[in-house]
């Protein structure tokens, strides 16, 4: 069988690397694209805890559910907000976004 | 269990094997003689007109976020209806309140004109 | 190694280099499309863990309509920039090391818990129960508010972003 460290390893390096993305991604989309990595690995980490620690509890198995809604929720609405800002600036580069910069 | 995924394991590797060797083959085997003619975009043999990129009207991404909330949808109606025989009214009653109220997004978006397209 | 453990690691492979690409390649189309790659690779995952369902959700969800909605934002706002200019900002040297510093204390952690020897996976020679789970989620006692509250998000959600992303008539963008 899969030892659960080999999932929380891969867990670990996908939240890693949306960190990484959300960081230094320059457009929008590719900011809201590490997003949805880290919540994958929060994902594998909910199951694979639900999977080898509390297989019969099912509030592992609510809390993915709710992740997924959430995920849905952050990707509509933030895809809304970018091309919303898209077509009054025509840029999705987070740089030139300053606005607001005092 | 995994048996089950070895089923899907063999069908996936056949799917991906089936066009990979289709277009190998076709690679090895066709003459390359490109000419500007045969290089140019197909557009149903009609000649393109613009960029290939053009910018894509926002109705797609207001169509699919509609399919996007009753996609979203089945992670809870489809344990519901696996348990359904076994539920008392009140669980019902539940359910028939959770599609009201996601139905009241939808006639949102229809009222708001989103559906139409312009 | 059992042949599952050796498909597992060429997954995992698979995965996290798609997800370096997701972050890493120039053209977002083909983020969108690493992105997707990335997402199949979760949902084996899903798969090995014993949860055959939310391994269906993962593509039916997240490949079939999140997925597709990033590739649909991504056409919408494209841009002639994409070419020219470098797509990672000109801190990127330095959170390159952050981000492996960050990977490297969780394994540190993770690796002085000593719990790992006793565990052993229970799940997956049945299966998740989904009979028990659609019953909690509207059982009184178990997850109805969240179900509820789950469709008062979406359609919070849905509300917000139909109303920003709708073009005003006459007005002004």
């Amino acid at each position: 069988m899969i030892p659960l460290s080999w999932y929380l390893i891969v867990a670990a390096g996908l939240f890693v690397v949306g960190i990484f993305g959300v960081l230094t991604r320059k457009n929008l989309i590719g900011i809201l694209m590490g997003v949805e990595l880290m919540l994958n690995a929060v994902n594998i980490n909910l199951l694979a805890f639900w999977s080898y620690l509390y297989p019969q509890s099912l509030s592992g198995l609510t809390f993915v559910a709710v992740v997924f809604v959430a995920a849905a929720a952050e990707a509509a609405v933030g895809l809304a907000l970018i091309i919303s800002i898209y077509r009054r600036r025509t840029t999705v580069n987070a740089e030139e976004i300053n606005l607001l910069r005092g | 269990m995994l048996n089950d995924w070895s089923y899907v394991a063999i069908f996936t590797v056949i799917s991906m094997f089936l066009p990979a060797a289709a277009i190998a083959i076709a690679s090895f085997l066709a003459p390359k003689k490109p000419n500007p003619i045969k290089n140019s975009i197909y557009e149903c043999g009609v000649e393109t007109v613009g960029a290939t990129w053009v910018q894509f009207k926002v109705q797609y991404y207001i169509y699919t976020l509609v399919f996007l909330l009753f996609d979203v949808e089945i992670i809870f109606l489809y344990p519901w209806a696996v348990a359904y025989n076994q539920l008392p009214l009140f669980a019902v009653v539940e359910v028939i309140i959770f599609i009201l109220i996601l139905l009241g997004g939808l006639l949102y978006a229809w009222r708001k004109g989103a559906l139409e397209w312009v | 190694m059992t042949p599952l453990q050796i498909v597992f690691l060429l997954v995992a492979a698979i995965t996290l280099f798609s997800a370096v690409m997701v972050v890493s390649i120039r053209g977002m189309m083909h983020a969108a499309l690493f992105l997707v790659l990335t997402l199949m690779g979760v949902a084996f995952m899903f798969a090995t863990l014993g949860s055959r369902f939310f391994a269906i959700i993962q593509i039916l969800v997240y490949i079939g309509s999140i997925a597709i909605l990033i590739i649909f934002a991504v056409m919408l706002t494209r841009n002639i920039m994409d070419a020219e200019v470098a797509s990672l900002n000109r801190g990127w040297w330095f959170f390159a090391p952050l981000a492996l510093l960050i990977f490297a204390s969780i394994v540190l952690v993770l690796s002085s818990w000593s719990a790992f020897a006793t565990l052993r996976d229970l799940s997956s020679t049945s299966g998740e129960n989904i009979l028990e789970f659609g019953k909690a989620l509207t059982d009184p006692n178990g997850f109805v508010i969240p179900f509820e509250v789950a469709s008062v998000l979406l359609v919070a959600a849905m509300v917000g972003a139909v109303y920003i992303a709708m073009e005003r008539r006459g007005g002004r963008g």
